[in-house]
């Protein structure tokens, strides 16, 4: 398979790449790891007049702590996340997502921003960024800005970036000893999407109270989103029973359709069921076991 | 549009053309360079038949294009024998019956050379791990698993 033809360009640099995505906006596409959108290209459901290749732009990947928040350029490939020690040591939810992605070879080249930008309601990250509290830094020749992650997402393939635009790093706050994270995915093979994924973020106070809780759903709608919690459990115990409450919210608010992957009716279930281990398993590592 | 120069490594050898930017990077070594060790299975980024290790790292070429490789180092499964003598890790491949049919072979050998490379001693489990990218209709992947195994030995004592 070919795809269309296209014209190509290999920026060194964020400013030569916005300059190219002004002057083109429209008929260009942005090549990361390439590992969804050749494809697409190839089906030629995807027929970009420019390519403007970011490979090259070395400035684009990195991993770094600064003062109270984790920056991870946006062309970082997820090999490099899941050896990256800081995010085992320290965001351990990152890494469950990061290894279920694909296969060793496609993570090889596929990027974080790529993951982030496609929109596939299967992408794992997103899900994980939103219940993080993640931001994203978006840049175009206007200027920056900063999206979060929980507002990125508009529907099935449609994030919040227009064409002269790019994401250039995503922002993550700091995981406190009273907070913990986790991610849940069922598939039906390595290198398979989601079946059903489920995100959580847990924070508790000295006596086991919940301060903060956040569920994002995978696979388990038009796009992947922040499950809309709206009884209140803030200074309830951490417990089992509050969980299950939770799992039931969330069984309540997945909205999948049946497909190769499982039912729609087997989707929500897994929801539920998904939300309660996450939940446990976000409170076994702020509790350290 | 315009064809674009390349110039690259390709199992220690410069090699230069000018390609269509639309050319994918497997099209590239197998009908430009005429290598045609390196497989098309899928075409669509899941089976593994076309692996190559591009800068140091497995991945899959018919999902980069030729321009993208401009610069890169680049090895595929012609560059691992050395004067006439195949790489362990293909030794090992024919003394554990690691293939059938062997058209997933080269790809997977590829991966294996990756990832050996950086793992010296895996678990089976991060055998089947590494190899989850490289899929094989014969031989129900045990004897692959045996022979990696059976590479990480060769490999230890081959120098
Ligand atoms: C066999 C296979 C299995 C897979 N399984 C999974 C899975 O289980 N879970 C999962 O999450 N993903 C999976 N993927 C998708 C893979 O993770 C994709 O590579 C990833 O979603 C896109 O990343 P990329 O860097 O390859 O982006 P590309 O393919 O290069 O780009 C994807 C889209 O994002 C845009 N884009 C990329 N970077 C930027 C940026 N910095 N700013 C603005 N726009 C940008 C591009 O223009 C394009 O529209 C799978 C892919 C394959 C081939
Ligand atoms: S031919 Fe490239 S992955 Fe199948
Ligand atoms: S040996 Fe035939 S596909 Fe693997």
């Amino acid at each position: 398979m070919f795809p269309s033809k296209f014209n190509y360009y290999a920026p060194q640099t964020i400013e030569d790449a916005l300059n190219l995505l002004e002057k083109y906006a429209d008929e260009a596409k942005i090549l990361a790891g390439g590992q969804s959108l050749t494809i697409l290209m190839k089906f030629r459901l995807v027929r970009p007049g420019y390519i403007i290749d970011i490979n090259r732009i070395k400035s684009l990947e990195y991993i770094r702590k600064e003062g109270n928040e984790l920056k991870i350029g946006a062309l970082t490939r997820i090999s490099d996340i899941l050896e990256s020690e800081l995010i085992n040591k320290e965001y351990p939810i990152i890494i469950d997502a990061a290894k279920t992605i694909a296969d060793p070879l496609v993570r090889n080249l596929a990027t974080i921003g790529g993951n982030i930008c496609h929109g596939d309601p299967g992408n794992d990250l997103p899900a994980v960024m939103m219940v993080l509290n993640a931001r994203y830094k978006i840049q175009s020749l206007n200027g920056v800005r900063y999206v979060q992650a929980s507002e990125f997402n508009i529907d099935s393939f449609t994030v919040d970036l227009k064409p002269n635009e790019m994401l250039t790093e995503i922002i993550i706050p700091n995981l406190d000893n009273f907070s913990g994270a986790s991610y849940i995915k069922v598939k039906r093979k390595d290198g398979d999407f989601a079946a059903a994924a489920v995100a959580s973020y847990l924070s508790i106070d000295q006596n086991d109270k919940i301060k903060d809780v956040r569920i994002g759903l995978t696979s388990l709608g038009s796009k992947p989103f922040l499950v809309k919690i709206d009884v209140n459990f803030i200074g309830s115990k951490a417990s089992d029973d509050v969980f299950k409450q939770i799992s039931t919210i969330s069984y309540e608010s997945a909205n999948p359709v049946s497909d190769i992957r499982a039912s729609a009716e087997f989707k929500k279930k897994l929801a539920k069921f998904l939300t309660f281990l996450s939940l446990k398993l976000s409170l076994s590592r702020i509790k350290g076991f | 549009m315009e064809k674009i120069h390349i110039s690259l490594k390709v199992n220690g050898e410069r090699k230069e053309a000018d390609v269509e930017p639309r050319m994918l990077l497997v099209h590239f070594i197998r009908d430009v360079l005429k290598l045609t060790g390196t497989h098309i299975g899928c075409d669509t980024n899941n089976c593994g038949a076309c692996t190559v290790v591009l800068n140091g790292k497995a991945i899959k070429s018919c999902s980069v294009f030729a321009v993208q490789a401009d610069g890169s180092e680049l090895i595929t499964i012609e560059g691992l024998s050395k004067e006439g003598k195949m790489h362990p890790i293909q030794e090992a491949f024919v003394e554990k019956f690691g293939l059938q049919c062997g058209y997933c072979t080269p790809g997977i050998i590829m991966t294996a050379y990756w990832f050996l490379n950086k793992n010296k001693d895996p678990t089976e489990e991060e055998i089947k791990q590494a190899i989850s990218g490289n899929l094989c209709r014969c031989t129900g992947y045990t004897k692959i698993i045996e022979a990696i195994k059976y590479a990480t030995q060769k490999l230890k004592t081959s120098f």
